[in-house]
Protein backbone atom coordinates (compact mmCIF):
# COMPACT_ATOMS: atom_id res chain seq x y z
CA UNK A 1 0.00 0.00 0.00
CA UNK A 2 2.95 2.07 0.89
CA UNK A 3 4.50 2.20 -2.25
CA UNK A 4 1.29 2.81 -4.51
CA UNK A 5 1.27 5.80 -2.81
CA UNK A 6 4.19 6.84 -3.04
CA UNK A 7 3.50 6.42 -6.65
CA UNK A 8 0.69 8.29 -6.80
CA UNK A 9 2.56 11.44 -5.06
CA UNK A 10 5.37 10.67 -8.06
CA UNK A 11 2.22 10.56 -11.17
CA UNK A 12 0.79 14.17 -9.61
CA UNK A 13 3.86 15.72 -9.04
CA UNK A 14 5.78 15.08 -12.54
CA UNK A 15 2.70 16.86 -14.58
CA UNK A 16 3.80 20.01 -12.31
CA UNK A 17 7.57 20.51 -13.51
CA UNK A 18 9.58 17.27 -14.61
CA UNK A 19 7.03 16.28 -16.98
CA UNK A 20 5.30 20.03 -17.38
CA UNK A 21 2.88 19.48 -20.66
CA UNK A 22 3.77 22.68 -22.03
CA UNK A 23 6.93 23.38 -21.56
CA UNK A 24 8.55 20.15 -21.15
CA UNK A 25 6.18 17.64 -23.49
CA UNK A 26 5.84 20.57 -25.82
CA UNK A 27 2.39 19.78 -26.28
CA UNK A 28 -1.18 21.56 -26.48
CA UNK A 29 1.12 25.02 -28.06
CA UNK A 30 -1.96 26.31 -29.77
CA UNK A 31 -4.14 27.02 -26.86
CA UNK A 32 -1.03 28.04 -24.77
CA UNK A 33 0.10 30.86 -27.54
CA UNK A 34 -3.62 31.59 -28.38
CA UNK A 35 -5.15 32.73 -24.83
CA UNK A 36 -2.43 33.60 -23.09
CA UNK A 37 -3.11 36.98 -23.61
CA UNK A 38 -4.70 37.57 -20.19
CA UNK A 39 -3.93 35.91 -16.54
CA UNK A 40 -7.81 35.56 -16.18
CA UNK A 41 -8.53 33.73 -19.71
CA UNK A 42 -5.42 31.57 -19.24
CA UNK A 43 -6.92 30.29 -15.63
CA UNK A 44 -10.56 29.54 -17.07
CA UNK A 45 -8.37 27.84 -20.12
CA UNK A 46 -6.44 25.84 -17.91
CA UNK A 47 -9.35 24.99 -15.99
CA UNK A 48 -11.68 23.80 -18.53
CA UNK A 49 -9.08 21.55 -20.11
CA UNK A 50 -8.03 20.14 -16.66
CA UNK A 51 -11.68 19.18 -16.59
CA UNK A 52 -12.02 17.46 -19.90
CA UNK A 53 -8.73 15.64 -18.97
CA UNK A 54 -9.67 14.04 -15.93
CA UNK A 55 -12.75 13.21 -16.97
CA UNK A 56 -11.52 11.69 -20.22
CA UNK A 57 -8.62 10.07 -17.97
CA UNK A 58 -10.82 8.60 -15.68
CA UNK A 59 -13.65 7.18 -18.16
CA UNK A 60 -10.87 5.96 -20.80
CA UNK A 61 -9.55 4.32 -17.97
CA UNK A 62 -12.30 2.45 -16.92
CA UNK A 63 -13.01 1.26 -20.55
CA UNK A 64 -9.70 0.52 -21.24
CA UNK A 65 -9.81 -3.55 -21.15
CA UNK A 66 -12.92 -3.26 -23.40
CA UNK A 67 -12.03 -0.95 -26.32
CA UNK A 68 -10.40 -2.71 -29.23
CA UNK A 69 -7.08 -1.48 -29.43
CA UNK A 70 -8.00 -1.21 -33.50
CA UNK A 71 -10.41 1.75 -32.87
CA UNK A 72 -8.84 3.12 -29.51
CA UNK A 73 -8.38 6.53 -31.25
CA UNK A 74 -11.89 7.47 -31.96
CA UNK A 75 -12.93 5.99 -29.51
CA UNK A 76 -11.27 8.72 -27.30
CA UNK A 77 -12.36 11.18 -29.62
CA UNK A 78 -15.63 10.70 -29.03
CA UNK A 79 -15.12 10.38 -25.20
CA UNK A 80 -12.79 13.60 -25.25
CA UNK A 81 -15.32 15.75 -27.17
CA UNK A 82 -18.74 14.79 -25.38
CA UNK A 83 -16.66 15.94 -22.19
CA UNK A 84 -15.99 19.06 -24.63
CA UNK A 85 -19.17 19.43 -25.18
CA UNK A 86 -20.29 19.50 -21.52
CA UNK A 87 -17.64 21.84 -20.71
CA UNK A 88 -18.53 24.42 -23.31
CA UNK A 89 -22.22 24.07 -22.50
CA UNK A 90 -21.63 25.10 -18.91
CA UNK A 91 -18.75 28.03 -19.50
CA UNK A 92 -21.82 29.48 -21.79
CA UNK A 93 -24.40 29.20 -18.94
CA UNK A 94 -21.93 30.34 -16.33
CA UNK A 95 -19.34 32.39 -17.55
CA UNK A 96 -20.60 33.84 -20.76
CA UNK A 97 -17.40 36.01 -20.31
CA UNK A 98 -15.18 33.61 -20.49
CA UNK A 99 -16.84 32.30 -23.05
CA UNK A 100 -16.52 35.01 -25.54
CA UNK A 101 -13.44 35.57 -24.53
CA UNK A 102 -11.98 31.86 -25.56
CA UNK A 103 -13.95 31.93 -28.92
CA UNK A 104 -13.08 28.87 -31.33
CA UNK A 105 -10.73 27.81 -28.65
CA UNK A 106 -12.60 25.92 -26.33
CA UNK A 107 -14.11 23.48 -28.64
CA UNK A 108 -10.44 23.37 -29.88
CA UNK A 109 -9.60 21.57 -26.59
CA UNK A 110 -10.75 17.95 -28.06
CA UNK A 111 -7.93 18.31 -30.73
CA UNK A 112 -5.66 19.13 -27.70
CA UNK A 113 -3.17 16.82 -28.00
CA UNK A 114 -2.36 16.74 -24.08
CA UNK A 115 -5.47 15.34 -23.83
CA UNK A 116 -5.37 12.47 -26.83
CA UNK A 117 -1.60 11.95 -25.85
CA UNK A 118 -2.43 10.93 -22.08
CA UNK A 119 -5.65 9.20 -23.09
CA UNK A 120 -3.10 7.02 -25.42
CA UNK A 121 0.05 7.50 -23.25
CA UNK A 122 -1.30 7.06 -19.73
CA UNK A 123 -5.06 6.40 -19.39
CA UNK A 124 -5.51 3.48 -22.02
CA UNK A 125 -2.41 1.38 -19.98
CA UNK A 126 -2.80 2.86 -16.27
CA UNK A 127 -5.66 2.21 -13.40
CA UNK A 128 -8.67 4.60 -12.83
CA UNK A 129 -7.06 5.89 -9.45
CA UNK A 130 -3.20 6.71 -11.49
CA UNK A 131 -5.01 7.83 -14.73
CA UNK A 132 -7.29 10.58 -12.42
CA UNK A 133 -4.39 11.49 -10.75
CA UNK A 134 -2.20 12.22 -13.81
CA UNK A 135 -5.01 14.23 -15.12
CA UNK A 136 -4.93 16.57 -12.41
CA UNK A 137 -1.24 17.08 -12.14
CA UNK A 138 -0.69 17.19 -16.25
CA UNK A 139 -4.38 19.89 -15.78
CA UNK A 140 -2.49 21.73 -13.57
CA UNK A 141 1.24 21.73 -14.64
CA UNK A 142 -0.78 22.61 -17.73
CA UNK A 143 -2.98 25.79 -16.08
CA UNK A 144 0.63 26.83 -14.75
CA UNK A 145 2.58 27.36 -17.68
CA UNK A 146 0.00 29.31 -19.43
CA UNK A 147 -0.65 31.73 -16.10
CA UNK A 148 3.05 32.02 -15.97
CA UNK A 149 3.21 33.07 -19.92
CA UNK A 150 -0.18 34.70 -19.86
CA UNK A 151 1.49 36.66 -16.60
CA UNK A 152 4.58 38.00 -18.34
CA UNK A 153 2.05 38.94 -21.31
CA UNK A 154 -0.68 40.49 -19.71
CA UNK A 155 2.01 42.80 -17.72
CA UNK A 156 3.71 43.88 -20.23
CA UNK A 157 1.64 44.15 -23.14
CA UNK A 158 -1.74 45.34 -21.59
CA UNK A 159 -0.46 47.13 -18.05
CA UNK A 160 -2.92 45.01 -16.17
CA UNK A 161 -3.15 41.65 -14.17
CA UNK A 162 -5.84 39.95 -13.73
CA UNK A 163 -7.84 42.05 -15.46
CA UNK A 164 -11.67 40.70 -15.56
CA UNK A 165 -11.24 38.92 -12.41
CA UNK A 166 -14.72 39.66 -12.14
CA UNK A 167 -16.17 37.95 -14.86
CA UNK A 168 -14.84 34.76 -14.30
CA UNK A 169 -16.35 34.32 -10.71
CA UNK A 170 -20.12 35.74 -11.85
CA UNK A 171 -21.33 32.63 -10.83
CA UNK A 172 -20.95 33.34 -7.41
CA UNK A 173 -22.93 36.99 -7.52
CA UNK A 174 -21.83 40.41 -9.05
CA UNK A 175 -20.19 41.49 -6.09
CA UNK A 176 -17.78 38.50 -5.06
CA UNK A 177 -14.54 40.32 -4.89
CA UNK A 178 -15.90 43.18 -2.79
CA UNK A 179 -15.01 45.01 -6.30
CA UNK A 180 -11.73 44.01 -7.27
CA UNK A 181 -11.19 43.42 -10.62
CA UNK A 182 -7.83 43.38 -11.10
CA UNK A 183 -5.11 45.48 -10.92
CA UNK A 184 -4.00 48.27 -13.30
CA UNK A 185 -0.28 48.56 -13.22
CA UNK A 186 0.03 50.88 -16.05
CA UNK A 187 -2.81 53.86 -16.12
CA UNK A 188 -4.40 55.46 -18.67
CA UNK A 189 -2.46 58.59 -19.33
CA UNK A 190 0.55 57.89 -17.71
CA UNK A 191 3.75 58.56 -19.47
CA UNK A 192 4.03 54.95 -19.75
CA UNK A 193 2.35 52.76 -22.15
CA UNK A 194 1.95 49.32 -22.30
CA UNK A 195 3.79 47.30 -25.08
CA UNK A 196 1.04 45.92 -26.88
CA UNK A 197 2.91 43.67 -29.25
CA UNK A 198 3.16 41.06 -26.34
CA UNK A 199 -0.33 40.21 -26.51
CA UNK A 200 -0.31 40.29 -30.12
CA UNK A 201 0.55 37.14 -32.15
CA UNK A 202 4.23 38.08 -32.57
CA UNK A 203 4.67 38.51 -28.25
CA UNK A 204 3.29 34.70 -27.93
CA UNK A 205 5.52 33.41 -30.21
CA UNK A 206 8.65 35.59 -28.58
CA UNK A 207 7.60 34.58 -24.98
CA UNK A 208 7.04 31.19 -25.37
CA UNK A 209 10.35 31.21 -26.77
CA UNK A 210 12.01 32.80 -23.76
CA UNK A 211 10.24 30.83 -21.47
CA UNK A 212 11.08 27.50 -23.14
CA UNK A 213 14.95 28.69 -22.92
CA UNK A 214 14.26 29.34 -19.29
CA UNK A 215 12.94 26.05 -18.66
CA UNK A 216 15.85 23.95 -20.84
CA UNK A 217 17.98 26.05 -18.38
CA UNK A 218 16.82 24.95 -15.50
CA UNK A 219 16.44 21.31 -16.57
CA UNK A 220 20.40 21.52 -17.90
CA UNK A 221 21.07 22.72 -14.49
CA UNK A 222 19.38 19.46 -12.79
CA UNK A 223 21.26 17.04 -15.65
CA UNK A 224 17.96 16.75 -17.38
CA UNK A 225 17.94 16.78 -21.30
CA UNK A 226 16.04 19.92 -22.75
CA UNK A 227 12.59 19.91 -24.04
CA UNK A 228 12.78 19.01 -28.26
CA UNK A 229 9.74 19.49 -30.28
CA UNK A 230 8.59 15.68 -29.38
CA UNK A 231 4.89 15.85 -30.52
CA UNK A 232 5.25 13.23 -32.24
CA UNK A 233 6.34 11.01 -29.66
CA UNK A 234 2.61 11.54 -27.55
CA UNK A 235 0.84 11.78 -30.72
CA UNK A 236 -1.33 9.12 -30.89
CA UNK A 237 -1.14 9.57 -34.68
CA UNK A 238 2.99 8.08 -34.49
CA UNK A 239 2.11 5.04 -35.17
CA UNK A 240 1.27 5.03 -38.70
CA UNK A 241 3.23 8.29 -39.59
CA UNK A 242 5.66 8.12 -41.51
CA UNK A 243 7.39 11.91 -41.33
CA UNK A 244 9.63 10.54 -38.57
CA UNK A 245 11.38 8.47 -40.99
CA UNK A 246 11.26 11.27 -43.40
CA UNK A 247 13.71 13.37 -41.23
CA UNK A 248 10.88 15.48 -40.42
CA UNK A 249 10.64 16.90 -37.05
CA UNK A 250 10.39 13.65 -34.98
CA UNK A 251 13.80 12.29 -32.90
CA UNK A 252 13.07 8.49 -32.08
CA UNK A 253 10.19 7.70 -30.29
CA UNK A 254 11.27 6.68 -26.75
CA UNK A 255 9.05 4.83 -24.57
CA UNK A 256 6.92 6.54 -22.16
CA UNK A 257 8.96 6.05 -19.04
CA UNK A 258 6.36 6.15 -16.36
CA UNK A 259 5.25 2.30 -14.95
CA UNK B 1 -17.50 39.16 -55.64
CA UNK B 2 -15.16 41.38 -53.74
CA UNK B 3 -16.26 40.06 -50.95
CA UNK B 4 -15.75 36.72 -51.38
CA UNK B 5 -12.01 38.00 -52.54
CA UNK B 6 -11.75 39.89 -48.92
CA UNK B 7 -12.43 36.59 -47.15
CA UNK B 8 -9.70 34.66 -49.31
CA UNK B 9 -7.06 37.42 -48.40
CA UNK B 10 -8.25 37.68 -44.91
CA UNK B 11 -7.45 34.18 -44.54
CA UNK B 12 -4.22 34.34 -46.33
CA UNK B 13 -2.54 37.32 -44.80
CA UNK B 14 -4.41 39.28 -42.17
CA UNK B 15 -6.21 36.23 -40.55
CA UNK B 16 -3.11 33.71 -41.17
CA UNK B 17 -4.42 30.97 -39.60
CA UNK B 18 -0.43 30.10 -38.07
CA UNK B 19 0.79 33.17 -37.58
CA UNK B 20 -2.12 35.29 -36.13
CA UNK B 21 -4.67 32.95 -34.94
CA UNK B 22 -2.34 30.16 -33.57
CA UNK B 23 -4.18 27.59 -35.17
CA UNK B 24 -1.93 24.72 -36.40
CA UNK B 25 1.04 25.60 -34.69
CA UNK B 26 2.45 22.02 -34.05
CA UNK B 27 2.76 20.76 -37.96
CA UNK B 28 3.86 24.28 -38.50
CA UNK B 29 6.57 23.83 -35.73
CA UNK B 30 7.31 19.97 -36.29
CA UNK B 31 7.17 19.79 -40.53
CA UNK B 32 8.95 22.83 -41.16
CA UNK B 33 12.30 21.57 -41.28
CA UNK B 34 12.47 20.96 -44.51
CA UNK B 35 10.65 22.39 -48.04
CA UNK B 36 9.43 19.61 -49.43
CA UNK B 37 7.72 18.08 -46.23
CA UNK B 38 6.52 21.71 -45.51
CA UNK B 39 4.77 21.75 -49.42
CA UNK B 40 3.39 18.41 -48.68
CA UNK B 41 2.01 18.86 -45.41
CA UNK B 42 0.38 21.69 -46.46
CA UNK B 43 -0.65 20.38 -49.66
CA UNK B 44 -2.83 18.14 -47.81
CA UNK B 45 -4.06 20.61 -45.27
CA UNK B 46 -5.28 22.92 -47.95
CA UNK B 47 -6.69 19.56 -49.65
CA UNK B 48 -8.38 17.99 -46.42
CA UNK B 49 -9.92 21.57 -45.01
CA UNK B 50 -11.95 22.16 -48.42
CA UNK B 51 -13.19 18.60 -48.02
CA UNK B 52 -13.90 19.01 -44.47
CA UNK B 53 -15.96 22.24 -45.51
CA UNK B 54 -17.44 20.82 -48.15
CA UNK B 55 -18.83 17.93 -46.04
CA UNK B 56 -19.76 19.92 -42.64
CA UNK B 57 -21.53 22.14 -44.25
CA UNK B 58 -24.65 20.27 -45.73
CA UNK B 59 -24.43 18.18 -42.35
CA UNK B 60 -25.06 21.09 -40.58
CA UNK B 61 -27.30 22.92 -42.29
CA UNK B 62 -29.66 20.31 -43.29
CA UNK B 63 -29.11 17.69 -40.00
CA UNK B 64 -28.12 19.83 -37.14
CA UNK B 65 -29.58 23.23 -37.40
CA UNK B 66 -32.61 21.66 -38.60
CA UNK B 67 -33.01 19.55 -35.76
CA UNK B 68 -32.20 21.94 -33.11
CA UNK B 69 -29.15 19.87 -32.65
CA UNK B 70 -26.10 22.65 -33.00
CA UNK B 71 -24.89 21.64 -29.20
CA UNK B 72 -23.57 18.37 -31.52
CA UNK B 73 -21.22 20.19 -33.62
CA UNK B 74 -17.90 19.86 -31.94
CA UNK B 75 -18.67 15.92 -31.74
CA UNK B 76 -20.13 16.07 -35.28
CA UNK B 77 -17.30 17.46 -36.93
CA UNK B 78 -14.58 15.96 -35.29
CA UNK B 79 -16.15 12.34 -36.05
CA UNK B 80 -16.61 13.39 -39.50
CA UNK B 81 -12.94 14.92 -40.18
CA UNK B 82 -11.36 11.85 -38.99
CA UNK B 83 -13.63 9.70 -40.66
CA UNK B 84 -13.28 11.73 -43.71
CA UNK B 85 -9.34 11.73 -43.86
CA UNK B 86 -9.02 7.51 -43.46
CA UNK B 87 -11.66 7.55 -46.51
CA UNK B 88 -9.94 9.72 -48.51
CA UNK B 89 -6.68 7.50 -47.37
CA UNK B 90 -7.97 4.56 -49.07
CA UNK B 91 -9.62 6.10 -51.83
CA UNK B 92 -6.68 7.89 -52.85
CA UNK B 93 -4.21 4.63 -51.68
CA UNK B 94 -6.52 2.58 -54.19
CA UNK B 95 -7.52 5.05 -57.02
CA UNK B 96 -4.61 7.77 -57.67
CA UNK B 97 -1.33 6.27 -56.41
CA UNK B 98 1.06 9.03 -57.41
CA UNK B 99 -1.03 12.01 -55.32
CA UNK B 100 -1.31 9.41 -52.55
CA UNK B 101 2.72 8.81 -52.34
CA UNK B 102 2.44 12.61 -52.46
CA UNK B 103 0.34 13.49 -49.73
CA UNK B 104 -0.64 10.28 -47.88
CA UNK B 105 1.99 10.60 -45.18
CA UNK B 106 0.25 13.50 -44.03
CA UNK B 107 -3.01 12.71 -44.00
CA UNK B 108 -3.55 10.51 -40.50
CA UNK B 109 -1.23 13.50 -38.69
CA UNK B 110 -4.22 16.03 -40.10
CA UNK B 111 -7.13 14.45 -38.63
CA UNK B 112 -6.07 16.12 -34.79
CA UNK B 113 -4.88 19.24 -36.39
CA UNK B 114 -6.56 22.22 -34.64
CA UNK B 115 -6.93 24.37 -38.10
CA UNK B 116 -8.69 21.69 -39.71
CA UNK B 117 -11.47 21.69 -37.07
CA UNK B 118 -10.75 25.44 -35.97
CA UNK B 119 -11.92 26.68 -39.95
CA UNK B 120 -14.67 24.18 -39.92
CA UNK B 121 -16.00 25.62 -36.28
CA UNK B 122 -15.06 29.64 -37.57
CA UNK B 123 -17.09 29.23 -40.81
CA UNK B 124 -20.09 28.49 -38.61
CA UNK B 125 -19.39 31.03 -35.88
CA UNK B 126 -19.16 33.58 -38.86
CA UNK B 127 -22.35 32.57 -40.27
CA UNK B 128 -20.98 32.32 -44.20
CA UNK B 129 -23.23 30.76 -46.65
CA UNK B 130 -21.26 28.00 -48.41
CA UNK B 131 -19.44 29.74 -51.18
CA UNK B 132 -18.19 31.86 -48.28
CA UNK B 133 -16.97 28.66 -46.61
CA UNK B 134 -15.12 27.43 -49.16
CA UNK B 135 -13.23 30.39 -50.29
CA UNK B 136 -12.26 30.83 -46.12
CA UNK B 137 -11.37 27.25 -45.73
CA UNK B 138 -9.18 27.53 -48.99
CA UNK B 139 -7.84 30.88 -48.00
CA UNK B 140 -7.16 29.34 -45.06
CA UNK B 141 -5.26 26.42 -46.29
CA UNK B 142 -3.24 28.17 -48.89
CA UNK B 143 -2.22 31.08 -45.59
CA UNK B 144 -1.27 27.65 -44.02
CA UNK B 145 1.15 27.03 -46.71
CA UNK B 146 2.85 30.30 -47.22
CA UNK B 147 3.88 30.24 -43.32
CA UNK B 148 5.14 26.60 -43.79
CA UNK B 149 7.33 28.05 -46.95
CA UNK B 150 7.97 31.42 -45.69
CA UNK B 151 9.03 29.64 -42.52
CA UNK B 152 10.75 26.49 -43.79
CA UNK B 153 13.65 28.85 -45.68
CA UNK B 154 13.66 30.56 -42.04
CA UNK B 155 14.47 27.42 -40.60
CA UNK B 156 16.90 26.77 -43.15
CA UNK B 157 18.98 29.56 -43.02
CA UNK B 158 19.05 29.19 -39.11
CA UNK B 159 20.66 25.77 -39.23
CA UNK B 160 23.97 27.48 -40.36
CA UNK B 161 23.84 30.44 -37.39
CA UNK B 162 25.68 30.58 -34.40
CA UNK B 163 22.78 30.77 -31.66
CA UNK B 164 23.82 31.26 -28.17
CA UNK B 165 23.73 27.98 -26.18
CA UNK B 166 20.55 29.17 -24.13
CA UNK B 167 18.61 29.52 -27.30
CA UNK B 168 19.53 26.60 -29.21
CA UNK B 169 16.71 23.81 -30.62
CA UNK B 170 13.16 25.32 -29.89
CA UNK B 171 13.45 28.56 -27.99
CA UNK B 172 15.36 29.74 -31.29
CA UNK B 173 12.51 28.42 -33.73
CA UNK B 174 9.83 30.00 -31.79
CA UNK B 175 11.71 33.88 -31.63
CA UNK B 176 12.04 32.68 -35.31
CA UNK B 177 8.04 32.23 -35.68
CA UNK B 178 7.87 35.60 -33.80
CA UNK B 179 9.62 37.86 -36.14
CA UNK B 180 7.90 35.90 -39.16
CA UNK B 181 4.51 36.65 -37.34
CA UNK B 182 5.55 40.35 -36.90
CA UNK B 183 5.88 40.70 -40.40
CA UNK B 184 2.63 39.44 -41.25
CA UNK B 185 1.43 42.21 -39.17
CA UNK B 186 2.44 44.43 -41.42
CA UNK B 187 -0.53 43.28 -43.92
CA UNK B 188 -2.75 45.11 -41.19
CA UNK B 189 -5.24 47.12 -43.37
CA UNK B 190 -4.36 45.83 -46.76
CA UNK B 191 -7.22 43.86 -47.78
CA UNK B 192 -9.49 46.67 -47.05
CA UNK B 193 -7.31 49.34 -48.67
CA UNK B 194 -6.97 46.92 -51.41
CA UNK B 195 -10.77 46.22 -52.12
CA UNK B 196 -11.76 49.45 -50.98
CA UNK B 197 -13.62 48.25 -48.30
Amino acid sequence: MAEKKVSLGKEFTKGLIKENPVLRLVLGTCPTLAVSTSVVNALGMGVSAMIVLICSNIVISLLRKVIPSKVRIPVYIVVIASFVTIVQMLVKAFVPALDAALGVYLPLIVVNCIILGRAEAFAGKHSVLASAVDGVGMGIGFTLALCCMAAIREVLGAGTFLAGAQDLLVLFGNNVLNGFNGFTLIKEGSALSPMTVFILAPGGFFTFGLLMACANRLAERSGKPKAELKGCEACPMAGSCSIRADGGACEDGKEEASA
Amino acid sequence: MTAYFAILLTAILTGNFVLCKFLGICPFLGVSKKLNTALGMSAAVVFVMALATAVTYPINKFLLVKNDLEYLQTIVFILVIAALVQLVEIVLKKFMPPLYNALGIYLPLITTNCAVLGVVILNVDEGYNFAQSMFNSVGAGLGFMLAMVIFSGVRSRLESCDVPKFLQGLPIVLIAASIVSLSFMGFTGLVEGLLGL
